[in-house]
């Protein structure tokens, strides 16, 4: 176990860890976060993704100590009900979702896409996404949401 | 932390803009739990349905529960509807068995078919007692009372008016109701008198979703997300291979892991539990167990399965249509046809693997699931530990998506045996491998339909032989732990379904038989089966479809008249075909006449389905690249006829993932196995559809507010596998027989150009 200081959502968070386990865990247990979801455990659904330094990480893959002085950002960093981001409240307006279990990552992937790129077209989403799985078929919705987000964004 | 007293619930108001409100559904809910503690909540009793809080506040009660299909909002519409309140005071309290009666499992698209009338009944009854009771307090007759949301008013005297709460606040109605029948076919108060359909406000309207916001947040609570003081992780350590046994289990193997509390052996279940969960993870992979040479053996190949359902003898011949004499009039045939149509074995794959949290103290049990059913988890949970349903209670919590599984029924049974062996909260958390390994499976299906047609080109003779496997994981069987650790099964398993055979249609000789084909097995195997979305009738729908259409093609009709034809007197599947087809802007035409342009032939293709009243129709519009094999699905329009439609936009929802899902189903999707076990334990081997296979979507809804509201969940999925077999038809001239459609299947179906069997 060791000592390690994360920076979470803007926050300064000190876990106490093995330092081999994957920051989703950390996440998850250390700090009770629900944005990051465990999906697969294998960087192959995308469920668990949080953005480090500006980019997507497969968080279910990445170890801890890998995160030490990086900024990361969960879904809950974004926004809340009261106050979503703009792509938070597109999906809303979208109704862009089922069970909801892959959002996180369809939401923080878009994040980044973004800000990348603040006028995607439609194969420019398909392309960021095209690694994020969703089972119940919302990926015409989700591309709706990301794309009233782009034209929302000011 | 898990906390049941205070709820916040967040919603949507007006257009565009979040609205945010916090309510407090304490007080109801402690009391009703408090009454309910002796004793379960009865459906003869209001109470136990409704409760209205002194801030106007609604709580629903229900087993229902939300699997991401919306159901929630829809069931909270039709309350919010008949008891005329805004629907922003409904809160659904749902599948807690401590508090709800039981509804039956949320399954089969039946929830707005038969719980919503069960819990518009109970607000007509709450309704005509608040009534009552505010005739007498504004001392006048009840006819001259109208409400408007959740106000009552003496006619002609503004300020002569009462509200629910001011009535009822946080008191119980205690009002007896009638109720007959269990589970999906109870009724209650059935001849009380309802709102007439033309009155409707809320119904019929596209409310937002109440749980979405949190869910795109991080607020939302899953099962995965429980946690409990003092909780720990566990994880199971399945077989490696099918009905393997655990022989030897060398505890010092994970002795340098620090933080493991116990290694727990029941049987031949084995599991560990740790102060972590990656703890519990390392654990899990790094135990050393030998395990025994397996006493049984599944089929080793696909042929041997397909050979297995073919010459085995059914137990159960369930007969659909028997109309004249199908064997005689095919005989006498002018022309004959017939082909044999083969469905694999396929995942339900949730997103979120099974996960759920067991509290086991002595005799008494609580557990958090994401169980379609918490009645039956309950039941389930009493037969394996053999403590009195009464001392369990089992609260839902949403899961990822199921479409049907019953592993989230797994998962606590799991915790429980985990739980009762280190005297903690533990939660079971199952790996990928675990989910895509043993999750109970969609069943392959072998189909053979036979047709005969009379020199004047009538189809006389129909003769449809299904042949699959009933769900070994229903109708009362042990799951996965009872297996392991002994329980026999009670029963050869439940029907896979009837429905997709062609009884849509009307043949003078026709036949229709589904036939089970023994499977369930005591010991635990990989190839158990369940329902998976919209059980069976993908493949009998494609079988059934794809030779309709084969006949239309070789008699040059038009693959859309000869539905039409013989659909006859079938009203709804006429006007959801006709519906489909206008969208679609088809044109009359004989498969496959489709223009050829190089490599790539684009066709069209249509199919219909019915089930249990909700009936649809799909037209496919794909491209086949001849040279490479791959079938792009450019655009599916649908039409859908459910009945009265209780929310438009979430049926929509609906149907663009039933339709997605279809698309991933037909093209991609086989479990691969070995006589050992199953070889697709990620998502790399079980690829699904993406965001570039995902093709447009055009959906027409046919809203029939003459009649009740029928299931939406699943039926727009099963026209989708024929309608993309007969497209690939018309474009390529080749009949593809099986699922998945590969492009190894399509090469090879057009280099034999025989009909599209496997290469």
């Amino acid at each position: 176990m060791a000592q390690i200081t994360l920076h979470v959502n803007g926050k300064a968070r000190m876990v106490d860890s093995d330092p081999t386990t994957p920051l989703l865990y950390v996440l998850r247990d250390d700090l009770e976060l629900h944005g990051p979801r465990f999906g697969c455990g294998l960087s192959q659904c995308g469920a668990c993704t949080v953005i480090i330094d500006g980019n997507t990480v497969r968080s279910c893959s990445f170890p801890v100590s890998s995160a030490k002085n990086k900024q990361i950002t969960t879904l809950e960093g974004l926004g809340t009900v009261a106050r979503p981001h703009v792509l938070q409240r597109a999906f809303v307006e979208e109704q862009a979702a089922q069970c909801g279990y892959c959002m996180n990552g369809m939401i923080m992937t878009a994040k980044v896409l973004l800000d990348k790129n603040p006028h995607p077209g439609d194969d420019d989403i398909k392309r960021a996404l095209e690694g994020n799985l969703c089972r119940c078929g919302s990926h015409l919705r989700v591309m709706r949401a990301i794309k009233r987000a782009a034209s929302e964004r000011v | 932390m898990e906390t049941s007293t205070i709820s916040r619930r967040e919603l949507l108001k007006g257009t565009g803009a979040l609205v945010v409100s916090f309510s407090l559904f304490g007080s109801v809910s402690r009391a009703l739990a408090q009454a309910a503690a002796g004793g379960e909540p009865e459906a003869t009793s209001l109470d136990s349905w409704l409760a209205i809080a002194q801030d106007g506040t609604v709580t629903v009660f229900t087993s229902k529960v939300e699997l991401g299909t919306g159901t929630e909002t829809a069931l909270a519409q039709i309350v919010a509807e008949e008891l005329d309140v805004p629907f922003s005071r409904i809160h659904m309290e749902a599948g807690d068995t401590s508090k709800s009666v039981d509804q039956a499992v949320t399954a089969a698209s039946r929830t707005i078919e038969r719980a919503g009338p069960q819990l518009r009944q109970a607000a007509a009854v709450a309704r005509r007692e608040l009534l009552r009771q505010a005739s007498e307090r504004l001392n006048a007759p009840a006819d001259q009372l109208t409400v408007n949301d959740g106000v009552i008013s003496a006619s002609g005297a503004s300020v002569r008016k009462v509200s629910y709460s001011e009535l009822v606040g946080d008191k119980r109605f205690n009002v007896k109701m009638e109720a007959s029948g269990f589970g999906w076919d109870l009724k209650i108060s059935p001849d009380v008198p309802v709102k007439n359909v033309k009155d409707y406000k809320i119904v019929g309207t596209s409310v937002p979703r109440t749980d979405l916001p949190g869910k795109f947040t991080g607020e939302f609570t899953y099962a995965q997300d429980v946690r409990l003081p003092g909780m720990l992780h566990g994880r199971v350590v399945r077989p490696p291979v099918v009905n393997s046994k655990p022989l030897n289990v060398d505890e010092g193997s994970i002795k340098q892991i620090a933080g493991v509390v116990k290694v727990v052996q029941e049987g031949n279940f084995l599991g560990v539990v740790a102060q972590t969960e990656w703890a519990a993870i390392q654990a899990a992979k790094a135990l050393k167990v030998t395990w025994s040479t397996p006493s049984t053996t599944l089929p080793a190949t696909p042929d041997e399965l397909y050979a297995y359902l073919k010459d085995t003898k059914s137990f159960n011949d369930q007969v659909v249509v028997n109309r004249g004499n199908a064997d005689s009039a095919f005989a006498q045939a002018s022309k004959k046809y017939e082909a044999t149509f083969r469905w694999p074995f396929q995942l339900h794959g949730m997103l979120g693997p099974s996960c759920a949290v067991a509290d086991v103290r002595g005799d008494s049990v609580t557990v958090w699931s994401g169980t379609q059913g918490p009645f039956r988890t309950r039941k389930a949970l009493s037969d394996m530990l053999r403590i009195p349903e009464k001392n369990i209670r089992v609260i839902f919590r949403e899961e990822s998506g199921c479409y049907g599984r019953l592993s989230p029924d797994d998962a606590p049974l799991d915790a429980a045996l985990l739980s009762r062996a280190v005297g903690k909260p533990v939660r079971v958390q199952w790996t990928r491998a675990d989910e895509h390994g043993w999750e109970p499976k969609g069943p392959a299906q072998l189909v053979t339909v036979r047709a005969g047609v009379d020199a004047q080109g009538n189809i006389v003779a129909w003769d449809y032989m299904e042949r699959g496997f009933p769900w070994s994981e229903s109708a009362g069987n042990p799951l996965l732990a009872g297996r392991q650790i002994g329980m026999k099964n009670v029963s050869p398993g439940q029907s896979n379904g009837t429905a997709g055979g062609g009884e849509a249609y009307e043949f003078e000789n026709q036949r229709i038989i589904a036939a089970l084909i023994p499977w369930s097995q005591d010991t635990p195997t990989p190839l158990r089966t369940s329902n998976l979305r919209a059980p069976g009738d993908l493949a009998r729908t494609f079988a059934s479809e794809s030779l309709l259409d084969e006949i239309a093609a070789d008699l040059h009709v038009d693959p859309v008249q000869i539905r039409l034809r013989y659909l006859k007197n079938n009203k709804r599947v006429t006007e959801v075909l006709v519906a489909a087809t206008q969208a679609a802007k088809w044109k009359e035409h004989v498969s496959h006449s489709a223009p050829v342009s190089g490599s790539k032939a684009m066709g069209r293709g249509v199919s219909v389905s019915g089930r249990d009243g909700t009936v649809t129709a799909a037209v496919a519009e794909v491209e086949v690249d001849k040279s490479s094999g791959e079938i792009t699905i450019k655009r599916v329009t649908l039409a859908h006829d459910c009945g009265l439609i209780v929310n438009p936009d979430g049926l929509r929802n609906q149907i663009e993932g039933n339709i997605i899902q279809g698309v991933s189903r037909t093209l991609l999707e086989e479990v691969r196995f070995d006589a050992q076990g199953v070889k697709n334990l990620d998502w790399v081997s079980y690829p699904i559809v993406t965001f570039r296979r995902v093709p447009d979507i055009q959906i027409v809804l046919l809203n029939r507010k003459e009649m009740p509201a029928l299931g939406g969940g699943e039926p727009s999925t099963v026209p989708v596998p024929a309608a993309i077999a007969n497209a690939v038809y018309d474009a390529i001239g080749v009949r593809m027989r099986e699922v998945p459609m590969t492009p190894q299947k399509v090469q090879a179906s057009l280099r034999s150009k025989a009909p599209g069997q496997r290469a």
